[in-house]
């Protein structure tokens, strides 16, 4: 029986068996963000150790940086002084850092595989849950929190039990209008928000081998979503690709003997699973939440469920949804008005999902009284979409231009609904109170779909614009 | 014995009802703008208490509860471990639910926060029970795995390895991963991308 590369990486990254039986996991690439590191640091320093593998961590800013305005100091003191912290920690302990002021700055799901950090059969950790994005590369990717930072920084390990593997196959070919946005919607509402608890997901099938790696990285990203704390996709020639020239990759003959390696690192065709999982890609539909789980979920063309449709024990959950989102049963999604349109987030924010979403209201203007944004992943997105133009489609159609980051996505920066505002977001997370206003309302939905209700004011599937 | 160990917590419940209660409820993202985990347990749930006057973080009764008893999926969401943080300034030092999110646990373990499970049923008579007798104690043993209320007692779940560093001490981790650091070196020199192909 072969291998899945979960068990691979696995075996090759153990270093030994600590006495509560836990395996000691030795972790290739640390990323830091502001948010869950300063304490970590802290932490540090009032143990007197110091950082065991420096040039494996790099850091950088995104969750609080202003996006519009990001002048130093900061307008807001808090955001500020978090600035200072990471600024300072990175130089004390000789760190790579990407500061505010580095053409290499942006989200750190972004930023990662863009300067080929990122890299097939390593392990990844980074103080953030949506560090399942890198899986996307084939790797292992673990979010972690600040306790477990200041262990990597000290140690470059976490203690870690072993996943279960599923195999989540996508077959057949997505329809036009249908992304993978759509795809990890889909399975999250079919599995469950906690149905991968104590699993990684394997994405694997003809439909999530069609695509590039800037959206295998939108269904990874979501993993965590659906319960599961890593989630990847088997390294192939996309990947390979995508990383040969990119800064930190392997590079002439290296690159070569990087990519036998790589390959040695993929699930094996005969390798055993825990589970395995069918999801047929052809059949699905634009996809947005109505609720207030990423699981609850509905094609673009679909009604509000009833309780009576629902698990019981999903039916707790659906009526306060129905209550907070202020939707009955039975409503039609599409039609839904909408004040905020948000194209951003490690999800889709990179310039494939910025293209796709400039395709969508090129000729057209934003509707009366929505707020819309972009809010590219990174400087280097920024940077090519605007040699591409896309600034001025969007600006053209109402559209504000914004700075790399985190943005509205959860709002610790000035970018945030007020009172009731029900955004149409490309974001991961539609929470109670998760963009800024403790009432506000979020629709999950691909940065194509949040394009179209942007310019219709309301839910609308985009396959008929 | 060492200070670290967690072999039985005793205290009062406060049950907080509902699935999927996710770390931007228990603590919302504004109280994420700050370099140290001072001062977040007063923030602890505090949109949902704004939102329901009756939430138990703000009722009389449960002040000074310490083991809280949760539903399904709990601390869903971000990595942030300014949400056990939070919940354990505000002066919870063990949780019982139906199941919790992989990275909360982590974190709670990381924290010395022990997370035990039990099914939805003997969850819901834990919870109807601390509700009628909010001032009676409960004991949470983890030799036994094991919670005991009054003439209730239940089996809790936990994973082996959570477990024996809680009950041994040893669920600061850093301390145990330095040890290890020749073997890790060896590790390391092993994988190519280290090496450098
Ligand atoms: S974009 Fe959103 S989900 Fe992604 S790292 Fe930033 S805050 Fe987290």
């Amino acid at each position: 029986m072969g291998q899945s590369l979960f068990h691979k990486v696995w075996d090759a990254h153990a270093v030994r068996t600590l006495p509560s039986g836990q395996t000691q996991l030795f972790i290739g690439l640390h990323l830091v963000h502001e948010v869950t590191s300063p304490q970590a640091f802290d932490m540090l320093r009032e143990r007197g150790l110091t950082i065991a593998y420096p040039e494996r961590t790099f850091a950088t800013v995104d969750h609080i940086v202003p996006t519009s305005d990001v002048v130093r100091p900061f307008a807001d003191e808090m955001a500020e002084d978090m600035m200072i912290a990471i600024e300072e920690n990175a130089q004390q302990f000789g760190l790579s850092f990407f500061g505010l002021d580095d053409e290499r700055q942006g989200i750190v799901h972004v930023i990662g595989p863009e300067l080929g950090l990122t890299q097939p059969g390593m392990t990844i950790a980074c103080g953030d849950s949506h560090t399942s994005t890198h899986g996307a590369y084939g790797a292992i990717a673990f979010g972690i929190g600040t306790s477990q930072v200041r262990d990597v920084l000290a140690t470059q390990c976490l203690a870690m039990d072993p996943l279960k593997v599923r195999r989540i196959e996508v077959s057949g070919t997505l329809g036009d209008g249908v992304y993978a946005k759509d795809v990890i919607l889909n399975i999250i509402r079919n599995l469950g928000v906690k149905g991968g608890t104590g699993y990684a997901y394997e994405y694997a099938g003809s439909a999530i081998e069609a695509m590039d790696m800037e959206a295998r990285m939108s269904v990874c990203n979501m993993s965590i979503e659906g319960g599961a704390r890593a989630g990847y996709v088997n390294p192939d020639q996309t990947t390979y690709d995508y990383l040969r020239g990119r800064p930190y990759a392997p590079s002439g003959a290296a690159f070569d003997r990087a990519v036998s390696w790589w390959r040695s690192m993929a699930s094996d065709a005969d390798a055993d699973y825990d589970d395995v999982y069918h999801l047929d890609g052809s059949a699905l539909e634009p996809t947005v939440t109505w609720g207030i789980t990423p699981g609850q979920a509905l094609f673009v063309t679909e009604k509000v469920p009833a309780l009576t449709d629902l698990p019981d024990d999903e039916r707790d959950v659906a009526a306060e949804a129905y209550d907070y989102m202020d939707l009955k049963p039975g409503t039609a999604i599409s039609g839904m008005p909408i004040d905020v349109a948000f194209v951003g987030s490690c999800t889709n924010s990179r310039i494939s999902d910025l293209r796709e979403a400039a395709r969508v209201v090129e000729g057209y203007k934003v509707a009366d009284g929505v707020k819309a944004l972009v809010v590219p992943g990174s400087k280097s997105v920024l940077k090519t979409a605007e040699a591409e133009g896309l600034h001025h489609v969007f600006e053209d159609a109402g559209f504000e231009w914004r700075g790399a980051g985190c943005s509205m996505c959860l709002a610790m920066n000035p970018d945030k609904l007020q009172g009731r505002e029900v955004c149409a977001s490309s974001s991961n997370r539609n929470f109670k109170g998760r963009q800024g206003s403790p009432t506000g309302r979020t629709l999950l939905m691909s940065p194509a779909m949040v394009a179209a209700a942007a310019v219709a004011g309301e839910v609308i599937d985009v396959r008929g614009m | 014995m060492n200070s670290s160990v967690i072999q039985e917590v005793e205290g009062r419940a406060i049950p907080v009802r509902g699935n999927d209660i996710d770390t931007d409820r228990i603590i919302p993202a504004r109280y994420l703008r700050a370099i140290t985990f001072d001062g977040l347990g007063e923030h602890a749930f505090e949109d949902d208490r704004k939102s329901n006057p009756d939430h138990p973080f703000d009722d009389s009764r449960y002040q000074g509860a310490s083991i809280l008893i949760a539903n399904g999926n709990f601390g869903c969401g971000s990595s942030r471990e300014h949400a056990p943080q939070a919940l354990m300034r505000w002066g919870i030092v063990a949780i019982v639910g139906e199941s919790f999110a992989e990275i909360f646990l982590g974190n709670c373990t990381a924290m010395g926060v022990p997370c035990l499970t039990a099914s939805t049923g003997e969850i819901a008579k834990i919870q109807d029970a601390a509700e009628a007798d909010p001032q009676r104690k409960m004991t949470v043993d983890l030799k036994e795995k094991k919670l005991i209320f009054g003439d209730i007692e239940v089996d809790l779940q936990i994973a082996e390895g959570n477990r024996l560093q809680l009950i041994e001490g040893a669920w600061d981790a850093t301390g145990m991963l330095i040890e290890g650091r020749n073997a890790v070196r060896e590790i390391a020199d092993k994988l190519p991308y280290v090496t450098g192909f």
